[in-house]
């Protein structure tokens, strides 16, 4: 199973006691900010207490991303510069609108792996549509480089670029993220997406994440330890869903051990498609730790 | 690296330290405030010095407010208030004198 | 009738016990006046402060005890020891249940020599700093709740007077940490310290801002064990003796801690329909009783009984049915003091009823208790009376009773507190000795007691991952650093005893260091 990226925990990079108590709660991924949630005159600040924090502090079992600035501003190239020697990190690209903005990183990315003399390609990626043109360009963003992991999507400047404002059910949204979701599909990556602001809300957090997790997406920015629960509990199979995954594995093998070249369950038969979710539904639920023992 | 100017890094909130530094010609003079002055006056004091000697700075007038921040953290504000009052800008990251967790 | 000296026929008179003579009618004599009368002028009270001192026969020397129950907003141990100050008493010892910040006026009282020695459960605040650094010539006698009351109970520690604040008592003495018919805006709830030191003291004294009509029944402390009532015009500070309501934490940090020892509970095999439980009133106290709550719920399992240490959250349990009674020695918050007024299943006991050593007292009942902690050691040593910095900043409470009482104890405590470990080689004050307590659970990690075998085999087969506490205290070195030692001085400021009266541990003078 690779990683879980059920929830990824957001961390102002310029907050010392955020930084060092990230790794005690549950998410999945921890996302050190050194964008929007960092002042300008802070910014370097921010960058040396995020490169001592990757290089001096255990996040065990954590996979760590680092916001760095955009290329174009006055500090990207040097976020690039002190994150990616860490050998630590994930770089999440701030507003990615093109396939070019990701080469564009990917470059600077290779030539200080190779400066350093990290193994090449040993830095990964993650891209953030926050734009109608990135959004419109997320096929081509997906595709763009073998070190994305994943493509997220960032619902407040995206609403904005929209002209219109995020309501409850989301509609505005909808587009945005479904496309998202179908670029990472189809390049064969994860869907991340947008944080839920209003920590209060935890009956209209919980539907969200039902929402997002039917539309198919593979977890959620979290901005507190409060919310990492709730999107674990949706994400993780319930056990209906294990026992029906495992009645589908059953029958294939029953079938396979008689020889005969169709399985089928209740009645219908068990086609590639549904097995296939079956085994990704039994993966997954191992992975979380859903699974008994005798299972 | 010599220090140009006064410059501050760092917050006076839980876990940080706020480090100003100030030129200074006779060594490295340290005036600390801390909230675990009796079990970590030293060490934060030796940290601070050590972070500096290690980007050059010799001489330094430093005034630090602790709020129980961790090594780590001291080195970060240390180095980012020196480098501002310097005007310097390229810490050679992953460069020499660099200890990292294995 | 019969004469005096028809009393020699009466067979056996040594062996009948008797006083003096026969009935004689002269040596009784009614009072016809109505009970409203009597109330009036034949009750207890007495005028002023001074005058019941003076009635009470205190002398030099002699020991004067008081209850906590007013915590931060107690007016009463300041207000006696000034009059006792005025009045030129001296070598006076001090036997509080508690003590807290706001008695730093009794620094002046030790300076001058009115108070000789100091016996309570804690010390916080410039009085417990002034101490460490060597105020006294005599240590201060640390006790658990438990311990006093044995101490008290056995003429260890005899109470002479004790000077006990009440919210409301009526002219004869009945007295209450609630009024039903007046309030005059005090309310603490439970008095239970005050109930021991009222039944043993040779005087008890009733300080009070409310006289409430005869009988102030049902009630905490009988009249039976008062001698004087006196009324003053303030007892304490309501905003200091309880929250409106106690605030359930959102620090994440808190949570989490609740929420893993809350899995510990579920896990050690005590989680079952009828167990019993103490919480503290700390924030990752208060919030397992939430965490708790939702298994309840879940797995259909009620309490028997919520034992404390009660605040308004064990009450919403129980008036959800979660929990079938509650036995309150101290009310925390005014919820819980208002249902212990109203409620009664919600019953008040005293410190001895809750914590005296030996058997059948409340806290051997226990299944579960969670306690907090200042630091833990290696050896599962508890302390919580002194700070990293060797200054005294805590109580004992019913620390080491309910740690001992409880089938499986639980301390919740962060790895670190800022940059001061918790988890430690050694602690620096041993208040509660390791083999009493089970289960540590920080915020990084969880270690069990290896004495516990069995706990631990459940703990694992329920798939909760466990630390040796070696482990655990490595990482919080790896984390902060090693601290350097407090210098202390050789001079014994403090003796912390167990809850059966023995010495448990020391506590020195600090070192002022050399400026």
């Amino acid at each position: 199973m690779s990683q879980l990226r059920r929830t990824m925990l957001y961390v102002p990079g310029n907050n010392a006691g955020m930084i060092r108590d990230a790794g005690i709660y549950s998410a999945d991924c921890i996302m050190f900010d050194l964008e929007d949630s960092v002042a300008p005159s802070e910014k370097d600040g921010a960058r040396f207490l995020v490169y001592e924090a990757l290089t001096c502090l255990e996040y065990p079992g954590k996979e760590l991303l680092v916001r760095v600035n955009a290329l174009e501003s006055e500090y990207g190239p040097e976020d690039l510069e002190a994150i990616v020697r860490t050998g630590k990190a994930v770089i999440r690209l701030p507003k990615t609108e093109s396939a070019q903005d990701v080469l564009d990183c990917e470059r600077e990315i290779a030539r200080i792996e190779k400066s350093a003399g990290l193994a090449p390609g040993s830095t990964k990626m993650m891209a953030a549509v926050e734009t109608a043109a990135g959004v419109l360009s997320a096929r081509e963003i997906a595709a763009a480089s073998k070190r994305l992991v994943g493509i997220a999507i960032g619902a407040e400047d995206y609403v904005t670029d929209l002209k219109t404002s995020r309501s409850p059910e989301g509609i505005e949204l909808y587009f945005g993220r479904s496309m998202v979701l179908l670029a990472a599909r189809a390049a064969g990556i994860d869907a991340l997406d947008t944080v839920f602001s209003d920590i209060n809300d935890e009956e209209g957090f919980r539907r969200e994440v039902a929402y997002i997790k039917q539309l198919g997406f593979d977890g959620k920015s979290v901005i507190n330890p409060r919310q990492i629960q709730p999107v674990h509990d949706i994400f993780t199979p319930t056990q209906e869903e294990i026992q029906r995954s495992i009645a589908v594995i059953e029958a294939l093998e029953d079938a396979k051990s008689k020889g005969m070249g169709v399985a089928s369950l209740n009645g219908k038969m068990v086609d590639k498609p549904i097995e296939d979710r079956a085994r990704r539904v039994l993966s997954f639920a191992r992975a979380v730790g859903a699974l008994g023992r005798e299972e | 690296m010599v220090i140009e100017k006064t410059s501050i890094a760092g917050t006076l909130e839980s876990s940080d330290i706020m480090i100003t530094i100030a030129p200074g010609e006779d060594g490295i003079s340290i005036d600390l405030t801390s909230t675990v002055e009796k079990q970590f006056g030293r060490q934060i004091r030796s940290e601070i010095e050590g972070a500096l000697r290690e980007i050059g700075v010799t001489g330094a007038k430093v005034t630090a407010v602790d709020k129980g921040a961790l090594d780590c953290a001291i080195r970060a504000r240390v180095r980012a208030a020196a480098y501002r009052a310097a005007g310097e800008k390229n810490f050679p990251w992953g460069g020499a004198g660099h200890e990292s967790a294995s | 009738m019969i004469t005096a000296g028809e009393l020699q026929n009466i067979p056996f008179m040594e062996e009948l016990s008797f006083s003096d003579g026969t009935f004689r009618p002269e040596t009784v004599q009614k009072d016809y006046r109505t009970c409203l009368q009597r109330e009036q002028s034949n009750n207890k009270i007495i005028g002023s402060l001074e005058e019941v001192i003076h009635l009470s026969g205190l002398k030099d020397g002699m020991t004067v005890s008081f209850h906590h129950h007013f915590r931060g907003g107690d007016y009463i141990v300041n207000m006696v020891m000034d009059k006792l100050a005025d009045m030129g008493f001296r070598d006076l010892v001090l036997a509080a249940s508690s003590l807290t910040d706001c008695h730093a006026p009794l620094i002046r009282h030790i300076q001058n020599g009115v108070i000789r020695r100091i016996e309570t459960s804690g010390l916080r605040g410039a009085l417990a700093e002034a101490i460490s650094r060597g105020l006294m010539e005599v240590p201060v006698v640390f006790r658990s709740h438990g311990g006093r009351a044995q101490a008290i109970e056995t003429g260890v520690l005899p109470i002479d007077v004790a000077f006990l604040g009440a919210p409301s008592c009526d002219p004869f003495g009945n007295s209450n940490g609630y009024s039903r018919d007046r309030d005059n805006g005090i309310m603490c709830g439970s008095m239970g310290y005050a109930k021991c030191d009222a039944a043993y003291a040779k005087k008890t004294v009733i300080l009070t801002n409310n006289i409430v009509p005869y009988p102030n029944a049902p009630f905490a402390i009988p009249e039976t064990d008062v001698d004087y009532v006196v009324v003053v015009e303030k007892i304490g500070d309501p905003a200091g003796i309880m929250a409106g309501a106690t605030r359930f934490t959102t620090n994440p940090k808190e949570l989490l801690i609740a929420e893993t020892a809350c899995d510990v509970i579920e896990a050690s095999g005590r989680f079952q329909d009828g167990f019993s439980i103490q919480m503290g009133s700390g924030g990752a106290s208060l919030a397992v009783a939430r965490f708790l709550r939702e298994k309840m719920l879940a797995e259909n399992i009620k309490a028997s009984f919520a034992l404390g240490g009660i605040t308004g959250s064990i009450v919403d349990l129980h008036e959800e049915g979660l929990v079938k009674r509650i036995l309150d020695v101290q009310s925390f918050d005014l919820r819980a003091a208002q249902s212990l007024r109203d409620n009664r299943f919600h019953q008040q006991i005293s410190a001895s009823y809750y914590a005296r050593p030996g058997q059948g007292t409340a806290v051997n009942q226990l299944d579960v208790v969670v306690l907090s902690a200042l630091e833990v050691d290696c050896d599962f040593n508890v302390n919580v009376l002194t700070g990293s910095d060797g200054v005294i900043r805590g109580a004992v409470g019913g620390h080491p009773d309910t740690a001992f009482g409880a089938s499986v104890s639980i301390v919740v405590v962060p790895l670190v507190r800022g940059r001061i470990p918790c988890v430690v080689k050694q602690v620096s004050t041993l208040v509660t000795p390791g083999k009493t307590v089970d289960v540590i659970v920080t915020d990084r990690g969880i270690a069990v007691n290896p004495l516990r075998k069995n706990l631990i085999a459940r703990l694992k087969e329920a798939g909760i991952h466990l630390f040796t506490i070696q482990e655990l205290q490595a990482k919080a070195e790896d984390l902060v650093g090693i601290p350097d030692p407090i210098p202390y001085t050789d001079r014994v400021v403090g003796v912390v005893s167990y809850r059966d009266g023995s010495i448990i541990d020391v506590i020195r003078q600090i070192q002022e260091p050399r400026s």
